[in-house]
C-alpha cells in the first residue's frame, strides 16, 4: 500500500523466516565473524576464478537459508537477486541452480534492500510465498571489473572503500516466526556531480539522506521510533557527510542509533587495508541479515531501518567523465516476539 | 547530465561539493611524496648494487650492464606480484614503486595473472598490456616526435 510519495506499507507484515550469510577470509578477521553462517578461508572457494567463487557463495547462502527455513528448493516461489558483475551473472547462475522463477535486479550496492522491498511487496500482496531475496559481492571480482587487476600496485586514497566478499540471503514468508518487514521506501536517483570513483561514500551520502527524509516524511514518523538506523556502505567519509546533512535538513538521529554497515563489518586492525570502510552488495546484506537480525532475535533491537546505498556507475561511464548517480532504498524491519 | 552543455554543476551540487570536501580526509600529499622518494630511491640504489655486481663479476661495461640489471629488477617485481606482496608495498610506497621499471613489470604481470581465467589468447595475451599498453604507445610516439625534431635540427645545420 503506497503511503506518501514513495513508501510502501505492508499491512500483512511479511516475515523474514530465515536468513543466511556467507563471508570470505577478510570478513572472518572482522568483529562480526560470529554472525556469519559460513566463513571461507580461501578467497577462491576452491574455484578457478573469482567470478565462480562469487556464484558459489550465493548458491551456498541460498541453500543454507532454505535449509534453515525448513523448506525444500521446490518450495521457493520466487527468487529476487542481483550482484555487481556485468550482466549480473552470479545471480543468473544461482537462479539456474535454484530453478525458481527469477527476477534479476541491479541496484549496485543497494540491491539487498531493493530485493527485500520487492519480495515483501510480492508476499504482502499474496502474489507469492517463500520468496528468496539475495545479493552477493566478491572483493577481487569487483576490483577486477571496476578498478585495476587485484595485484596491481596502485595507491588508494583515504576515501577509498573495500568491497565486501560476502553473500546475504533472506527468505520471506506470509506467516511464521521471525522479524517482520513493515515498510519500504524506494529511493530516487540522486547525483550531486561527484566524479571520483574512489569516493563512493561522498557520492552516495545525499541519496541516503534523500531516502531517509522521504521515509520519515511519507510515514509521518520520527527517528525516535527506531532502535537502529543503519546505512548500507557509506563508510567513514560518507557516513559523516550523511549525518551532518541530516542535521542540516532538521532530522536529528541520536548518534547511538545511527550507524553504517560499512563501518561495522571491519575492525580497527583492518583499517589500513579497508581505508574508509566496507562497500559492495554483500556489505549491507551480510551485516543486516547476519549481525543486525541476530541482535533483533536476541531482543536487543525491536525496530530497525536499513538504508542500502548504491552507486550506479560503471567503469565505462567513469572513463567517459560522467558523474556518479546514486540511489538508496530503505526497509523497515520490526521484531516483537 | 549526459548533455555536454549541462555538465556545469548546479548551485545545489556546488554547495554539496564544498560541504562534502570539508568532511573528507585529505590525501597526505607531502607524506606520500617522502615515502615515494624513499621507496623509489631504495629501488634505484638496489639496482645500482645489481649493476655493480654485473660489472665486477662478469664481462660487462657500464653501458651493457644496464640490460641484465633491468631484467633482474623485473623478475623480482614479477615474483613479488605473483606472491601478492607488491600491491601492499605499493599502497605504502605510491609512485615510489610505480615509476621505476618494477611498476611497469607489475602492471603487466598483474594483468596477465588476473585475466588467466579468460584463457591464454583472449585473457593473458589480449589483456596483459591493458595498463602498460598506453605507456608503450605514448612512449614510442613521443620518442618518434623527439627524433623527428632532432633530425630536422641536424638537417638545418644544427649540432
Amino acid at each position: 500500500m503506497l503511503q506518501g510519495h514513495q513508501t510502501w506499507v505492508f499491512p500483512n507484515r511479511p516475515a523474514i523466516i530465515s536468513t543466511a550469510t556467507v563471508g570470505g577470509p577478510f570478513e572472518a578477521r572482522g568483529p562480526l565473524a560470529e554472525d556469519f553462517d559460513i566463513l571461507h578461508g580461501d578467497l577462491w572457494l576452491g574455484q578457478d576464478s573469482y567470478e565462480k567463487a562469487e556464484k558459489k557463495m550465493l548458491e551456498e547462502a541460498c541453500e543454507i537459508a532454505i535449509k534453515k527455513a525448513g523448506l525444500k528448493k521446490q518450495d521457493v516461489q520466487f527468487f529476487l537477486c542481483g550482484d555487481l558483475l556485468n550482466q549480473i551473472i552470479s545471480s543468473g547462475f544461482a537462479a539456474r541452480a535454484l530453478g525458481a522463477p527469477y527476477l534479476g535486479l541491479y541496484g549496485a550496492c543497494s540491491t539487498a534492500m531493493e530485493s527485500l522491498a520487492l519480495g515483501s511487496l510480492i508476499v504482502d500482496s499474496r502474489s507469492g510465498n517463500n520468496v528468496v531475496c539475495g545479493t552477493v559481492s566478491h572483493n577481487a571480482a569487483a576490483e577486477k571489473q571496476y578498478r585495476y587487476p587485484t595485484e596491481y600496485g596502485a595507491q588508494k586514497p583515504p576515501t577509498a572503500q573495500w568491497t565486501v566478499t560476502g553473500a546475504g540471503v533472506a527468505i520471506l514468508g506470509s506467516g511464521g516466526e521471525g522479524p517482520r518487514v513493515v515498510a519500504a521506501t524506494i529511493g530516487r536517483v540522486v547525483d550531486m556531480g561527484i566524479t571520483d570513483p574512489f569516493n563512493m561514500g561522498g557520492a552516495m551520502a545525499p541519496a541516503a539522506v534523500d531516502t531517509i527524509t522521504a521515509h520519515f516524511r511519507d510515514l509521518r514518523a520520527s527517528p525516535r521510533e527506531y532502535d537502529l538506523i543503519a546505512t548500507g556502505d557509506l563508510g567513514r567519509v560518507g557516513f559523516r557527510i550523511a549525518a551532518d546533512l541530516l542535521k542540516k535538513h532538521g532530522l536529528e538521529i541520536p548518534e547511538d542509533k545511527f550507524t553504517d554497515c560499512g563501518l561495522l563489518i571491519y575492525g580497527e586492525n583492518q583499517q589500513h587495508e579497508v581505508l574508509a570502510g566496507g562497500s559492495g552488495c554483500g556489505c549491507s546484506a551480510t551485516v543486516a541479515y547476519g549481525h543486525i537480525l541476530n541482535r533483533m532475535k536476541k531482543g536487543e533491537l525491536k525496530k530497525v531501518l536499513i538504508v542500502a546505498t548504491g552507486a550506479l556507475l560503471s567503469p565505462l561511464s567513469y572513463q567517459q567523465k560522467e558523474s556518479i548517480p546514486c540511489i538508496a532504498h530503505a526497509v523497515s524491519i520490526e521484531h516483537r516476539p | 547530465m549526459s548533455n555536454k552543455k549541462k555538465k556545469k554543476l548546479t548551485p545545489v551540487q556546488q554547495e554539496y561539493h564544498s560541504f562534502a570536501k570539508a568532511r573528507e580526509p585529505r590525501r597526505p600529499v607531502l607524506l606520500n611524496c617522502i615515502l615515494a622518494f624513499l621507496a623509489g630511491g631504495t629501488i634505484c640504489l638496489f639496482g645500482q648494487f645489481i649493476s655493480d655486481f654485473f660489472l665486477w663479476n662478469f664481462d660487462f661495461t657500464e653501458k651493457t650492464a644496464g640490460n641484465p640489471t633491468i631484467a633482474v629488477l623485473i623478475i623480482i617485481s614479477v615474483i613479488l606480484t605473483a606472491l601478492g606482496v607488491y600491491d601492499h608495498i605499493a599502497q605504502w610506497a605510491g609512485a615510489g614503486t610505480a615509476v621505476p621499471v618494477t611498476g611497469f613489470a607489475n602492471s603487466i604481470a598483474s594483468a596477465a595473472m588476473e585475466h588467466r581465467t579468460e584463457g591464454f589468447v583472449l585473457g593473458v595475451g589480449g589483456k596483459m598490456f591493458k595498463l602498460a599498453g598506453s605507456v608503450i604507445v605514448f612512449g614510442v610516439f613521443s620518442a618518434f616526435v623527439v627524433a623527428l625534431i632532432r633530425t630536422v635540427i641536424t638537417m638545418l645545420g644544427g649540432a
